[in-house]
Order: C-alpha cells, then sequence, then structure tokens
C-alpha cells in the first residue's frame, strides 16, 4: 500500500538518535567508572594503605578523577543525551547539523573526558577544584561547547512547535552558563615545559572569588539547571500528565537564574574576602530557597492523581525520590551557607555529605530515572527488562545514601566540634590526628554506602544490557486515522 | 563625579532594575490571562511525533 510508506516522515526529517544511544551507553559506563573510583578513594581514607605508595594512585590525583568521572562523564554525557533528545521532541525538529553534529559532539566530549582523566593521573593539573584540566583540554572542550550551543540552538530556531518549552530554558542556561564560567575560570598563561604548565591569569582573593564563583556556578547550573530540564520533561513523560503548573515552572526558571549567580562566595567565609561580599553570598544563598521549593513542588504535585504508578514503575519511583533529595540538599545548602553554621561545618566531611546527598540523590537518582524510561524509547523496545531489578537497585541505591550520608553527617559535625574544642588552659584539646582517628569508623560506612550504590548501578547496566538484547521490539507506533496525508484530489 | 561615587550609584541602580524586572516577570507570568496557554505549554511533551 502506498500509504505504509507515507506512515513515517521522510528520512531526512527524523530525529536524531544513534549518537543520543552512544551517549546514553557513556553515562552508563562513566557512572560505573567515577563510582567505581569513589569506593577506592573512601576505602583509602579508611585505609591508607591502599595507596599503594605509587603516586599515580595517591588519593590527591584520584580524586579529581573521581568528580571529574561522576560530575563531567556521567553528569556531562547524561546531559547531553537527554537534552539533545527532549530538544528534538520538543521543538518536533531535527537535530541543528543532523547526525555528524551528534557524532561530532559524542566523540569530542568524551575525548575531552580522557584527556582529562589522564592528565589528573599523571600529575598534570592546574589546581582548580573542579576546573583541573590545563588549558590546552580547556580550549578544546571549549570547541565542543561551542558546536554543542551551536546544535542546540539551531535546533529551537527551527523548531515547529512555537512555543519552547520550558525544559529547553534551563539546559539553554545550563549550556551558555557554563560556557561562560569555563572560560572565565580557565583563563591562564601558558609557560611552557612540556606538561602544559600554566598560571592563572588572576591572583589571590580574586582568584578565589572567580573559581568559587565558577565552582558554586557549576553546582547551580550544570548539577542544577541541567538537571532539572531533564526532571521537567521525563516525570511528565513517566507520570504520563502535565507538569503541575507550567506558570510556576517559570517562575523556578527565573528565581534560580536570578539568584543563583551571586551564592559563590558563601564557599569563602572567613577569608580574605571582604565581609560584604561573604554576606552577599550568604544571603543569596538563602534566597535559594525559594526557588529550590518551587520546583520540588512542582516536580512532586506533577504526580498527584497519579501516585499508584510508583508500586509499579521503578523507574519514575527514582525520579521522584530524585526530587525528594533536590529539596533536601537544596534546603540543607542555604543553612550551611550562614557564616554561624559555617564555622562549624566548613572544611569537614559534613559538606561531603551534603555534596554527596544532592549528587547520588538529586543528579545520579534523576538521571537513572530518566535512563529506564529513556532506554527502552531510544531501541524501540516495549518495555524495560525487568522492574524487579530497577526496584532492586532503588532500594539498594537508597539504602547506600542513607549510610553515606548520615556517616557524614555524623563524621562532620564531630569533626568540626573536635577542631574547636579547648581544654580549661586554652589550649586546643584534640591533636589533628586524633580527628582522624575518631572519623575511621564513619570512613568505612561510607564506602559500604559507596559499594551499595555502585553495586545497585551494576545491575541497572544489566537491567539496561537486556532491555537492548532481550526484549521484543515495539511495534510500529499506531497513528489515528486522521493523522494520515491524504492524496490531493 | 569619580569612579567610586559612580559605581555606587550604578550598583544601586542595578539592584533596582533587577528587582523590577523580576517583579515584571512574575506579573506576565502569573497574569489571569496567561493561563489557558500555560495549560497549552505544558502538553508540548505530549504533542509527539512519529520516529
Amino acid at each position: 500500500m502506498a500509504a505504509t510508506a507515507a506512515l513515517k516522515p521522510p528520512l531526512a526529517e527524523l530525529d536524531v538518535e544513534a549518537p543520543i544511544r552512544a551517549f546514553a551507553i557513556a553515562t552508563i559506563f562513566w557512572g560505573i567508572v567515577g563510582f567505581l573510583v569513589g569506593v577506592v578513594i573512601a576505602t583509602q581514607l579508611a585505609f591508607p594503605l591502599l595507596n599503594l605508595d605509587l603516586e599515580w594512585t595517591t588519593f590527591g590525583r584520584l580524586r579529581p578523577l573521581h568528580t571529574s568521572a561522576v560530575i563531567f562523564a556521567f553528569g556531562g554525557n547524561a546531559l547531553l543525551c537527554t537534552s539533545l533528545y527532549v530538544v528534538q521532541r520538543t521543538c518536533r525538529a531535527r537535530l541543528f547539523g543532523g547526525e555528524e553534529m551528534g557524532w561530532f559532539l559524542f566523540w569530542g566530549y568524551n575525548f575531552f573526558i580522557v584527556a582529562a582523566a589522564l592528565g589528573y593521573v599523571l600529575g598534570v593539573t592546574q589546581g582548580k577544584e573542579y576546573a583541573e584540566p590545563e588549558w590546552y583540554v580547556d580550549l578544546w572542550l571549549t570547541v565542543v561547547w561551542v558546536a554543542y550551543l551551536v546544535a542546540f540552538g539551531g535546533t529551537l530556531v527551527k523548531r515547529q512547535e512555537p512555543h519552547i518549552y520550558v525544559a529547553n530554558w534551563f539546559f539553554l542556561a545550563f549550556i551558555i552558563t557554563v560556557a561562560m564560567l569555563h572560560i572565565v575560570n580557565n583563563l591562564a598563561l601558558p609557560v611552557g615545559g612540556g606538561i602544559g604548565k600554566s598560571y592563572g591569569l588572576a591572583s589571590g582573593v580574586q582568584d578565589a572569588m572567580i573559581q568559587w564563583w565558577y565552582g558554586h556556578n557549576a553546582v547551580g547550573f550544570f548539577l542544577t539547571a541541567g538537571f532539572l530540564g531533564m526532571m521537567y520533561y521525563f516525570i511528565p513523560k513517566q507520570a504520563d500528565r502535565p507538569v503541575y503548573s507550567y506558570r510556576l515552572s517559570i517562575v523556578h526558571f527565573w528565581a534560580l537564574i536570578f539568584l543563583y549567580i551571586w551564592a559563590g562566595p558563601h564557599h569563602l567565609h572567613y577569608t580574605a574576602l571582604p565581609d560584604w561580599a561573604q554576606t552577599l553570598g550568604m544571603v543569596f544563598s538563602i534566597m535559594l530557597w525559594m526557588p529550590s521549593w518551587g520546583g520540588m513542588i512542582n516536580g512532586l504535585m506533577t504526580l498527584s492523581g497519579a501516585w499508584d504508578k510508583l508500586r509499579t514503575d521503578a523507574g519514575l519511583r527514582f525520579s521522584v525520590t530524585a526530587v525528594g533529595f533536590y529539596a533536601m540538599s537544596t534546603f540543607e545548602g542555604p543553612v550551611m551557607s550562614i557564616r554561624a553554621v559555617n564555622s562549624l561545618s566548613h572544611y569537614t566531611d559534613w559538606t561531603i555529605g551534603h555534596v554527596h546527598s544532592g549528587a547520588l540523590g538529586w543528579n545520579g537518582f534523576i538521571t537513572f530515572g530518566a535512563l529506564y524510561w529513556l532506554v527502552p524509547v531510544l531501541w524501540k523496545k516495549q518495555a524495560l527488562y525487568s522492574q524487579k531489578l530497577a526496584s532492586w537497585h532503588f532500594w539498594i541505591a537508597t539504602l547506600g545514601i542513607v549510610l553515606y550520608i548520615t556517616a557524614m553527617w555524623v563524621s562532620g559535625i564531630m569533626q568540626g566540634l573536635m577542631w574547636r574544642a579547648y581544654d580549661e588552659l586554652g589550649f586546643l584539646q584534640y591533636s589533628f590526628v586524633e580527628t582522624v582517628a575518631a572519623m575511621h569508623p564513619y570512613y568505612v560506612i561510607r564506602m559500604l554506602g559507596g559499594l551499595l550504590y555502585l553495586s545497585g548501578a551494576l545491575i541497572m547496566a544489566y537491567n539496561l544490557y537486556k532491555t537492548v538484547t532481550a526484549v521484543e521490539d515495539r511495534a510500529p507506533a499506531a497513528i489515528p486515522l486522521g493523522a494520515l496525508p491524504v492524496a490531493a484530489e | 563625579m569619580d569612579m567610586a561615587r559612580l559605581h555606587e550609584i550604578l550598583s544601586t541602580v542595578w539592584v533596582l532594575w533587577f528587582v523590577l524586572l523580576f517583579a515584571g516577570i512574575l506579573a506576565w507570568v502569573l497574569r489571569p490571562g496567561s493561563r489557558e496557554a500555560a495549560r497549552q505549554h505544558a502538553e508540548i511533551p505530549f504533542r509527539d511525533h512519529v520516529n
């Protein structure tokens, strides 16, 4: 029948999907690598012998490997994967630049990851937290990122849908802001010497402020805005109902954009940074409660009338729990940014626990939720291979997070209190090594938590692999009769 | 007027301008007439094409 040929749009009009499938695979792969390195360095903190006395495997070199693997490799591939998928679906337009653009972004971005990781292990670093790669890697990432902006923006420009859906606002804010942060924080003067050594353009307190303007907005725009883009598309799709309040989502967006960029100075309390700047950072951090809770309400209330789906859909359970962790960690963050609280929490494990409730609970879970929905869709499968395994993943990972963050709360607050304890003569009551010894049991608990989280991810990898290889293909989508093209008369 | 004074004035004006801008966005988004448009925009993820 001639009509069957018309069921699908011509090939050139189809969404670009192959590179997006590659991004999904890379997300799973780097997630497991990143969690594994996390478990290794957690074990090293409990048992320092595991540094192996080799320069390449010391904590100092593996730690940036872990942070970059989970944030930029796992999180970054997840963001590229979902943003490129969402922008095409919600704009009803093919990716600007087509397959070639998708593949360039995939190989270009993952080449950046490998180049950065090699540098860390071999000791090539500019020593800026979360911005460790040297100038030659930074320049390459800039090229890839500009291409990403062109691909994403170009797709928005040629959209069929008149309105730009709010998830794309978050993705676009993420792409633009990360470009700005990356370029400004990495301005440096290469000095040669064979290993790409360079010196940063700024120095002293200005350098510190630029670094934490970068660092905190990497949290705000990479780990928050980008992943909120995921939330605003995948939770409605999983729950099969539109977002609770579209108007609230726009207020959420602008409140986040107006406030987040000023919060960086809370990383520099009680330093050489002027007091007014510290207070400014603290005040804006507190105000961030507004978008944070607005977004949380919007995500959770989308489920109203569909809460029963949580029992049957483990993927949705991940997404919804992620929103819960988003609410919790973005409540905790502003509390910790208050100077008086910060005087206790700063430089302790409390900070590490806070970061991980956000990273494991919010970023990890929202990504897992998206993957459980997206992998069957991208590979055109009928369903997920096993809801039961996904459910196991959910409970194992949740238990892992609980162990992790409770251990770090106890350890961090204990550490802070021990550092500031004086005896009756006014001397410090504890030596530093006594605090380290006191933390040992909590480091072991944290390691177990990480091990559970890693095990959950391995179960997910198996489940998704079986989804692709063992589940039957989906029947071609049925099209309502009215939508069929009719020959001109 | 020296640069320091100018900076002082401009930073105050900047805060005021941002507050007004944000208030304007709130008023625009929450105005009564936007309800129906917002409801339709929320449906965008469900207006899929075949792939």
